[in-house]
């Protein structure tokens, strides 16, 4: 692990017209960590997910990933960074005119000279590996159910078994059974992958489970950032309802 | 991003094992290397994998090991036997190895003379599907907007104006330039043609015959399949892709009632009115052709098109608007019901929208021409 964060924010602000959804925020994600991401719904969690993969042009403020500004790279740099990270979407995002298959394959084929029977078994692989049955392969997206587009969109975030995941509430809308299955396999996943993640989530059984660091955003910037027992010490009324809440305390077995 | 070593493997082999030594990055990026030499490998005692010179290892490396270690068929049952010591290549194999099972072969392609029969077959029997469920629902349609009539109140007004306004008076202007360009080129067309007998002041009639009877009516129909048809079937299969459709059904609303209704009767009081606007502007553009190059003064020209062309003439025409109107509104609507969940099918259901209105406006169109033949008129 190097001192160096994976991810290194400084003084970001994000605005949509005159709306200012973030202002002066500052984030580092270390490498190998699992950072997640809470908030009040409308504090831009996704926001900040979009603006570090430069979905989202931030107005003001700086974004290095892998140590690199996104905004100062070549296309040719650009590509090379897009094959380091795999980024899970909400909705999953999945292309719905290609299979499960093919969506794996699609990254495979664009950053890899995989030929096309090894690339289909590995895509296969990665289907098996995201806890989804082998003849999902063959299903379009629209045969799916959405906990099933989940684990498809997962499967096509790690398709080039990235170093950095960003994960948008990859648990929402699914059975408890399954999110618990979910959070096991990203923790095998980042234990023997090295991976660091990026996950923005309103799941407390997950932040328990996976999540290194928490950083809760709120007031258009980090309002407190660290493990799941400090942020429980910490003195704000959200992160308080938050952690001490029902949910939080049943969470984390206090 | 750090200098990789390609991937590659030795074999050992002894009387007990063979063992493969592995060196070098073995990830994503290089693993189509060393992909086909192992496919190839056949080795006939246990095998077990080295490690302990291996680089990078990730997935799909693990992924390859594991494959091939079970084709070795050393551990259909056990686990994968690995020696020398590495980071983290144990359980990353053990993790892959948990997931991947060899791959059920896909039955092969059919591409024989059978494969074109069951295909012709199967087109067939979905063509006569599609013309059954097509009259079904317009006998649904019928039977709903008859309800509705004799019960006015439930009516949706508001939608009924808002896609009179949208479909109808927004259409007016692209239909009436279209037209205008039409009618000046028939005049044209029959001036130079009329001009070799010293007929020119035929154009009139040729103009007045044309436009009422068959080019104002039929150059709505086209504008508005191509127009209204596609963006009802992208409106109505964007709201079944996205579930509004069954949240309606559930809240006690009938999507026929909603959204098939009011654009069902907003066109059958359109279609016509556009029609007659094209077919007044296709006249005005043969007045000005023949204005201009035939010197036929526009007054001669009114004067002589009511008396030499019987206003039949324009009632066969009317006639047909509001049935074009009908057809094209009914399919949209079906073709847009019948989207699924995908972006694919609301793409082939503009499409089919679209194809299917234009190919009904041109057969109706011709039948009506028989009908109105052996009629007389």
């Amino acid at each position: 692990m190097t001192a160096e964060p994976i991810i290194r924010i400084r003084d970001l602000e994000t605005r949509f017209g005159t709306h200012t959804v973030h202002e002066h925020l500052d984030l580092d994600v270390q490498r190998g960590e699992v950072l997640g991401v809470v908030g009040p719904s409308g504090t831009g969690k996704s926001v900040l997910l979009r603006a570090i993969v430069g979905l989202k042009q931030p107005s003001a403020g700086t974004v290095e990933v892998f140590g690199k500004k996104l905004d100062t790279l070549s296309d040719e740099e650009r590509r090379g960074l897009e094959r380091r990270w795999g980024v899970m979407f909400q909705d999953g995002a999945l292309f719905s005119n290609l299979t499960v298959r093919e969506n794996v394959m699609v990254p495979m084929k664009e950053h890899t000279n995989l030929g096309p029977k090894l690339s289909a078994e590995l895509a296969d692989m990665k289907i098996r590996l995201a806890g989804l049955e082998p003849d999902a392969g063959d299903k379009f997206p629209s045969d799916l159910s959405g906990g099933m587009r989940k684990r498809a969109a997962l499967a096509r975030a790690l398709a080039l078994d990235p170093e950095l995941l960003f994960l948008d509430e990859p648990t929402a809308g699914l059975d408890p059974i399954t999110a618990a299955g979910f959070d096991t396999l990203l923790r095998q996943l980042q234990q023997s992958l090295g991976l660091s993640v990026f996950l923005v989530t309103h799941d407390v059984d997950t932040l328990n489970a996976v999540c290194d660091r928490i950083a809760v955003l709120g007031e258009k910037k980090v309002l407190a950032i660290g493990t799941i027992d400090e942020l429980r010490a910490f003195d704000h009324p959200w992160v308080q309802e938050y952690f001490g809440g029902p949910r939080g305390r049943a969470a984390t077995g206090h | 991003m750090a200098e990789t070593v390609s991937p590659e493997f030795a074999l050992d082999e002894s009387d007990e094992r063979t063992v493969l030594r592995l060196t070098g990055d073995w990830t994503v990026q290089h693993v189509q290397d060393v992909d086909d030499a192992l496919r190839a490998l056949n080795v006939s005692s246990p095998l077990a994998v080295d490690v302990s010179d291996l680089g990078t290892l990730d997935t799909a490396g693990a992924f390859i090991i594991d494959r091939t270690l079970r084709a070795a068929g050393s551990d259909e049952e056990g686990e994968p036997e690995i020696i020398g010591e590495h980071a983290s290549a144990a359980r990353l194999i053990a993790q892959i190895h948990a997931v991947s099972s060899p791959a059920p072969e896909s039955p092969p392609q059919d591409g024989s003379i059978r494969a074109l029969l069951d295909r012709t077959g199967r087109t067939f029997v979905h063509i006569a599907a599609e013309s059954i469920s097509t009259l079904a629902f317009l006998g649904e349609t019928l039977v709903t907007c008859a309800r509705l009539i004799v019960q006015p109140w439930k009516l949706r007004w508001t939608s009924i104006v808002a896609v009179m306004e949208e479909s109808g008076l927004d259409a007016l202007p692209i239909i009436t330039f279209l037209s205008f360009f039409v009618g000046m080129v028939i005049a044209f067309i029959g001036a130079t043609t009329l001009k070799s007998f010293d007929l020119e002041i035929y154009t009139v009639e040729l103009i007045g015959y044309s436009e009422l009877r068959e080019f104002g009516v039929v150059l709505t129909g086209i504008v508005l399949a191509g127009r209204t048809n596609s963006s009802f079937t992208a409106q109505i299969g964007t709201m079944k892709m996205r579930q509004e459709i069954d949240a309606m059904q559930t809240l006690g609303l009938k999507p026929m009632e909603v959204l098939v209704v009011p654009r069902v009767l907003a066109m059958l009081i359109m279609t016509p009115v556009l029609a007659f606007a094209a077919t007044l502007a296709g006249i005005a553009g043969g007045v000005m052709v023949a204005w201009l190059s035939l010197d036929i003064n526009p007054g001669v020209f009114i004067v002589r098109l009511r008396d030499s062309v019987p206003i039949d003439q324009f009632w066969v025409g009317m006639s047909k608007a509001p049935v074009f109107g009908l057809v094209c509104v009914l399919i949209a609507c079906r073709q847009g019901l019948n989207v699924g969940g995908s972006v694919q099918s609301l793409g082939r259901a503009t499409t089919t929208s679209v194809v299917q209105a234009l190919f009904s406006i041109i057969a109706i169109d011709a039948l009506f021409a028989i009908f109105y033949m052996e009629l007389g008129i």
